[in-house]
């Protein structure tokens, strides 16, 4: 007997492995790193996970557009602190997706390159800073009803990730809210730039959920592999039943005359949502698509020789030791 | 084109027109992957806490600091490069673990105690 | 909000129940439980204009490395740069609110409203020439080297004088001196460890460097020059000489210039002080331009 052998046990066959994956998967434990699983699950973790670290990297955009002119040191503080945990969530997320093989730098280079997408809400600009509270209330709200259930996601490195990001995602929505409240007791000017940013972002944030459950085929088979915990619609109607009492207390409505409460299911009804206009704006055809995505290009490419740089002197001093 | 919307900040393409095999690395980007532990408080283990990339081991254990500390999360950080951890096998579920796996009575609630009997 | 709590309470009952929160208590009156009587024997609106100088260094340079944030090299820097500008602006406020509570607010209530805190006043409602900043924190940042090398000198320059100051007689300077010299020794590092690996990488790294250096080095002309003011709350034990702190500066920024490989430029020969008396270059008013638009836009706003 060769020692290689000895080293390499037979591996077991395939379909004993996806025997345990499946096993696993059906017993709510979770998938981690070095086990075997499906390709199929495999690339559309990687695609699902890069795209989110992608949408915190991208999201950091909108709002630090407002960070040199935040109206008071207190919210800047606030707001660089809650820019500065997108960019961590990002990395958290990053790191979730190379456990499955992927290459930060690589993902980044499919960003921009525009292979990999983003969240389309990102592609809106913010008009005011009242768009900094929407962003916060409606948008993170979105993101919550969304990553809540990824904390049980059946990929251990994604869901541990979903976890820390969840628990730091709290603060920024509750700032989000708390300057709306401030700016809904200040003056008229005030008032009207939030209910203005309120009208921009609702239709928006509703479709952060994605297309209806008919329209999503992909749906059915990350649900299975316990990727995916809720449908879209399923998410997008608990996202409308936790928004309006929300608005109210804060002041505001939704641009949406068919909104209204449906007392036989204790659920709001909505209207149709405009899908022709979420395509265009994934598409690339957003109003700061192309702005977006080119900072998200100059930072890599007018910084490389930094990079470069310290590659440079750790190899030296490794040499030097 | 198809679609989820648990991407986090929502709908995003997921079908397989999305490219996620990784391409040669470049020279420019080999800043290496760092895994970072942290000690929550004195009288806890360093646990792990995720990974960093970060050009060397002094770069890696700043950076550390910054990403996974910054609400006071920890009192001491390890970082090690990903590379050097020599793991116990590629599968985790393969015979090296095999064999505790029944020896259940290792575990305390293998034992049944009469509920009578204090402080066990 | 009743539901999104309900949300998080799961969540968190679910994983340990031990929520961090960005800001700890106290966050909104940065002030608060601090003794804030003026020593005796002091000018309370000397005391003022002094927080007014260690404070407007500290925000403007905390603006300045905010311009990069979404433009840093990596994403590790993008954090790091946020967490510097943080611990200024956090510096910042407490010296602002400090000068606020010693009545010295400047020209800046003819402007602002009294729902406005005195913190915020002074930093949106003040004009170009009542800023006390030095020129040093104020100059563009030209690319990353040139930015890594101006936080150097000025984080080697604020530690020096922060560590003297935790002697002050002023209880409130003591204390913001106290802690910002922890971080203050870590922005120093940070920027420090940085310079080594540009200085000592590539030959583009090791140019771009050495013309960073180039660059800041003239700003060093009045850093060392004390006003009348800052001699006499010297003399009183309540501030800090900034010529006592030269030597100790050359001394680090020297060292850490060797180890990096780049060459020494001469010590620019002293000026009289200039931005610690409200004159500046145009980048100051552009500076707080960005700054200050929209709180000027809406002077009876709160946020």
């Amino acid at each position: 007997m060769s020692s290689s052998t000895l080293d390499r046990p037979t591996p077991p066959d395939e379909a004993a492995l996806q025997a345990l994956f499946d096993a696993t998967i059906a017993a709510g434990h979770r998938i981690e790193p070095r086990d075997w699983m499906p390709e199929g699950y495999r690339k559309t973790l990687v695609r699902q996970i890069a795209q989110h670290a992608h949408s915190e990297i991208i999201g950091m955009q909108p709002e630090g557009d407002w960070l040199l002119a935040a109206p008071s040191l207190r919210r800047k503080a606030i707001l660089l602190a809650k820019v500065q945990d997108e960019a961590g969530h990002g990395m958290y997320l990053y790191s979730a997706a190379e456990t499955l093989g992927a290459d930060r730098a690589d993902l980044t280079d499919k960003l921009i390159e525009g292979k990999q997408k983003y969240s389309s809400i990102f592609n809106y600009p913010t008009l005011t800073y009242a768009d900094v509270g929407v962003i916060g209330w409606l948008v993170d709200g979105a993101a919550i009803c969304n990553q809540v259930p990824l904390c049980r996601s059946s990929y251990g490195p994604y869901a541990r990730a979903m976890i820390r990001v969840c628990k730091e995602e709290s603060f920024h929505q509750r700032q989000g809210y708390e300057l709306l409240l401030t700016m809904m007791s200040g003056t008229p000017e005030q008032r009207a730039m939030v209910q203005d940013a309120v009208d921009r972002w609702w239709w928006p944030s509703l479709m952060m959920f994605g297309p209806p459950d008919d329209d999503s085929p992909n749906s059915a088979q990350s649900m299975a592999w316990g990727i995916k915990r809720h449908s879209n619609d399923e998410l997008r109607q608990r996202y409308v039943d936790m928004s309006v009492p929300q608005a109210e207390a804060l002041g505001v409505t939704f641009p949406d005359p068919e909104l209204s409460y449906d007392a036989e299911t204790g659920h709001y009804r909505f209207g149709a949502i405009d899908w022709e206009e979420f395509k265009q704006v994934i598409s690339g055809h957003g109003p700061a698509n192309a702005e977006r995505i080119a900072r998200r290009r100059a930072a890599r490419d007018d910084n490389a020789w930094v990079l470069e740089a310290a590659t440079a002197y750790a190899a030296k001093q490794e040499a030097a030791a | 084109m198809s679609m989820t919307s648990e991407g986090g900040h929502g709908a995003v393409p997921t079908g397989p027109e999305v490219p996620v095999e990784p391409k040669a690395a470049t020279a420019r980007r080999d800043w290496p992957l760092y895994e970072c532990f942290v000690r929550g408080k004195r009288g806890l283990n360093h646990v792990h806490v995720g990974s960093l990339h970060a050009p060397d081991d002094e770069m890696a254990v700043h950076a550390a600091r910054d990403l996974f500390t910054r609400r006071n999360e920890g009192v001491s950080i390890w970082v090690v490069k990903a590379a050097d951890i020599t793991a116990s096998s590629p599968d985790e579920k393969d015979p090296m673990f095999a064999p505790s796996g029944d020896k259940v009575y290792r575990h305390p609630t293998f034992y049944e105690i009469p509920e009578n009997v204090p402080h066990m | 909000m009743a539901h999104e709590e309900t949300v998080y309470e799961a969540l968190d009952h679910a994983h340990g129940g031990e929520g961090h929160w960005a800001f700890g208590t106290g966050f909104d009156e940065p002030l608060a439980g601090v003794d804030t009587t003026v020593p005796d024997g002091v000018d309370p609106a000397e005391l003022g204009e002094y927080c007014l100088m260690l404070g407007d260094d500290a925000l403007v340079l905390a603006q300045r490395l905010t311009e990069w944030i979404t433009a840093s090299p990596e994403l590790e820097e993008e954090v790091a740069v946020a967490n510097v500008a943080l611990d200024l602006l956090g510096q910042a406020r407490l010296l602002l609110a400090r000068a606020g509570s010693v009545g010295v607010l400047g020209r800046s209530r003819e402007l602002a409203t009294g729902s406005i805190p005195d913190e915020d006043a002074l930093a949106y409602f003040r004009d170009a020439d009542e800023f006390r900043n030095t020129a040093l924190v104020a100059a563009p940042n030209g690319d990353f080297a040139q930015t890594i090398v101006r936080l150097l000198v000025a984080a080697t320059v604020r530690l020096a004088v922060f560590a003297r100051l935790r002697e002050s007689r002023d209880p409130v300077l003591a204390a913001i001196a106290a802690k910002g010299v922890h971080e203050l020794a870590y922005h120093r590092d940070h920027a420090a460890r940085w310079l080594l690996r540009l200085g000592d990488g590539t030959a583009e790294s090791h140019r771009r460097a050495q013309d960073g250096v180039d660059a800041v080095w003239p700003l060093l002309a009045d850093v060392f020059s004390a006003t009348d003011l800052e001699r006499r709350l010297t003399a009183a034990g309540v501030a800090v000489d900034p010529s006592s702190t030269r030597e100790e500066v050359r001394s680090v920024l020297t060292e850490v210039l060797e180890r990096a490989t780049l060459r020494l430029p001469e010590w620019p020969a002293e000026a009289p002080p200039r931005g610690r008396l409200g004159e500046h270059g145009p980048e100051v008013a552009e500076l707080l331009g960005a700054l200050q638009g929209l709180a000027r836009q809406h002077p009876a706003a709160t946020w």
